[in-house]
């Protein structure tokens, strides 16, 4: 009864101080508001585990969570520079460049685009980690099969938002590049590839989650004894669940981090687009 | 229409591509069994074979090239030994029959379908929430687009697993996980629709006193169904990954992705293909479906794009 209460309380002191907050109009209250609402989440949970005496094969608390985080920094090191480092970013850095580079290569051709941009879209829907455990098969259990799956998922969205983008400049424009009488290349450089930009960014930014999607899963196939899909599964087996919270707060750091790392240099890149604008 | 030759034409180059990928994968397998039916191989040491490039091989012992689209357990199975495994296993068995397809398929839809309607019906609830409550807006939303940066199917294992120990099983768990997945891309996704008639619009209503309830479902709702329908299709996409993922850490014994698991313990690559193209199959038909409903109901509404 005395949790139920206390649950009570401090959804009321977080929720009426939120809506105190977003009702003033400060300007501060837009950063602020949902920092206290996840912050209030948090102590919600960890009172509601703590007093119902959770068992921790359940749901651990946020703060044996934490604990758990701190002392196993090494493995969870370990874990991320083999899935994340090794696996997914080496396999987007090769999809996004082969894609990119396809998407040029098809753009000079009507007939390619027309024929490649269904088959993309539709290849896109798939559920591409099921070629994981082929992958699995070809590549080896290290990171190089990681890497694979990555490659082949990042590559079709990547694929259709550059060709989309490339389309994207007016009759206009491409007029005045012809009347400056530039060549191909100089309009893709200068024209082009700048308005493909957004897209492409797009596409970047897609490829980040499904790039850490595909190498944690691909590591459910089989793995060596290091990464964070082989730590998440064997964790769960020995039902050690603070360990496996632990992975994904480390997988979601990390997959936060590179997404905004991607929307920084986006915000660089294409300043002028109307998204970007104050 | 005027795509369907250059589609045909891309679609018949992977598949030759893909032929052509099967003479050299498979070249060393097919080449230890002619050596054990007693044919001549260059090289003749298998130790010298396993060093060789697959390429020089082929050139070497082009008689085998026949029997890299036949094998058992190929590397890579040639695209009509998959397509015989297919119709094997969907129009030749029982559909009640464990080795059917489409009883796996059966079990993956039914969650993926389950789990899309729970996060479609919550998604679209909660979007609602945070149109008409600033204070949702800012404590929510942040949240919901920070959700779709991280790998949410990292969680898939542990889900299964808790809800196994208290006692939830079968198709529940894995649905809850394809909700899970289809639930963020509608929530933001309809958020825009909702918020997408202009000032004028919403002014517009309010010259005619419309209550909340009237703009909400005379414009607001309206004005959100190509939002919507574009967050659909991204999300089933989602609930059947979610479906397919849930099913690989628990060993389960029926559905697509289990399928696709024991395919792999057991080097059954024939099996993984023919999974892996019925996955395929299901999520065009249901990205398909959504696309059909989306257009009907356009037209109903007067959209005429």
């Amino acid at each position: 009864m005395t949790v139920t209460l206390q649950l009570l309380i401090v959804w009321a002191i977080g929720w009426g101080g939120n809506v105190a907050l977003s009702r003033s109009g400060h300007p501060v209250a837009r950063p602020l508001v949902p920092v206290i609402f996840g912050v209030t989440l948090l102590i919600l949970w960890e009172i509601a585990v703590r007093g119902f005496n959770v068992p921790g094969v359940i749901l651990p608390a946020p703060s044996d969570i934490a604990a758990r985080f701190a002392t196993s920094l090494p493995i969870l090191w370990a874990d991320l520079v083999q899935t994340f480092f090794k696996g997914a970013l080496s396999g987007y850095a090769i999809g996004c460049g082969a894609a990119f580079l396809t998407a040029i290569a098809v753009d000079r051709s009507g007939f390619l685009q027309h024929g490649l941009l269904p088959v993309g879209n539709f290849i896109a829907a798939l559920p591409i980690v099921g070629t994981a455990p082929i992958l699995v098969m070809w590549f080896g259990f290290d990171w190089e099969s990681k890497a694979a799956v990555v490659t082949i998922m990042v590559f079709f969205p990547m694929l259709i938002n550059t060709v989309a983008g490339l389309q994207e400049t007016t009759p206009m424009q491409r007029d005045l590049m012809a009347t400056y009488s530039a060549s191909y290349t100089q309009t893709l450089i200068k024209l082009r590839l700048p308005a493909a930009m957004p897209f492409i960014f797009n596409g970047l930014k897609i490829s980040t989650t499904l790039a850490l999607v595909g190498a944690i899963v691909a590591e459910f196939f089989g793995s060596p004894t290091v990464g964070m899909g082989f730590r998440i599964s064997t964790s769960v087996g020995q039902l050690a669940l603070d360990m496996v919270w632990a992975e994904i707060v480390m997988a979601a750091l990390a997959g936060s981090a590179f997404y905004g790392v991607i929307a920084a240099i986006e915000k660089g890149v294409t300043f002028w687009h109307p998204s970007q604008r104050e | 229409m005027r795509s369907i030759v250059p589609v045909l034409t891309v679609v018949a180059a992977i598949i030759g591509l893909w032929y052509a990928a099967v003479i050299p994968m498979n070249i060393k397998e097919a080449l230890m069994q002619a050596e054990r039916a007693g044919a001549e191989v260059t090289p003749a040491s298998a130790r010298d074979r396993r060093d060789a490039a697959a390429l020089g091989l082929v050139m070497q012992n082009s008689f085998a090239i026949g029997a890299t689209f036949d094998q058992d357990r190929p590397r890579l199975p040639a695209p009509h030994q998959v397509m015989a495994e297919l119709w094997d296993t969907t129009i030749d068995k029982r559909i009640t029959s464990r080795r059917s397809l489409v009883f796996h398929a059966w079990v993956t839809l039914s969650a993926t379908s389950l789990g899309f309607a729970i996060g479609t019906g919550l998604g679209i609830l909660l979007a609602v929430g945070i149109v008409h409550s600033r204070v949702m807006d800012l404590s929510v939303m942040p949240w919901a687009i920070v959700s779709q940066t991280i790998p949410i199917i990292a969680i898939a294992p542990m889900i299964i697993v808790v809800l196994y120990s208290i006692g939830v099983q079968g198709l529940l768990p894995k649905a809850i996980i394809s909700a899970y997945l289809s639930f963020f891309p509608v929530v933001v996704g309809m958020v825009k629709g909702l918020r997408s008639p202009d000032a004028m619009q919403l002014d517009l209503l309010r010259t005619y006193s419309a209550t909340k309830t009237q703009s909400f479902f005379k414009l607001r709702l309206p004005a959100s169904m190509p939002y919507l329908f574009a967050s659909l299709k991204i999300g089933i996409a989602a609930s059947l990954v979610g479906a397919i993922v849930g099913e690989l850490p628990t060993g389960a014994q029926s559905g697509l992705g289990a399928r696709m698991l024991t395919g792999s313990y057991y080097g059954q690559t024939i099996q993984i293909w023919s999974a892996l193209f019925a996955a395929a199959i299901v999520a065009a038909a249901l990205v398909g479906l959504i696309g059909l409903i989306q257009r009907l109901t356009l037209r109903r509404m007067g959209v005429t794009a």
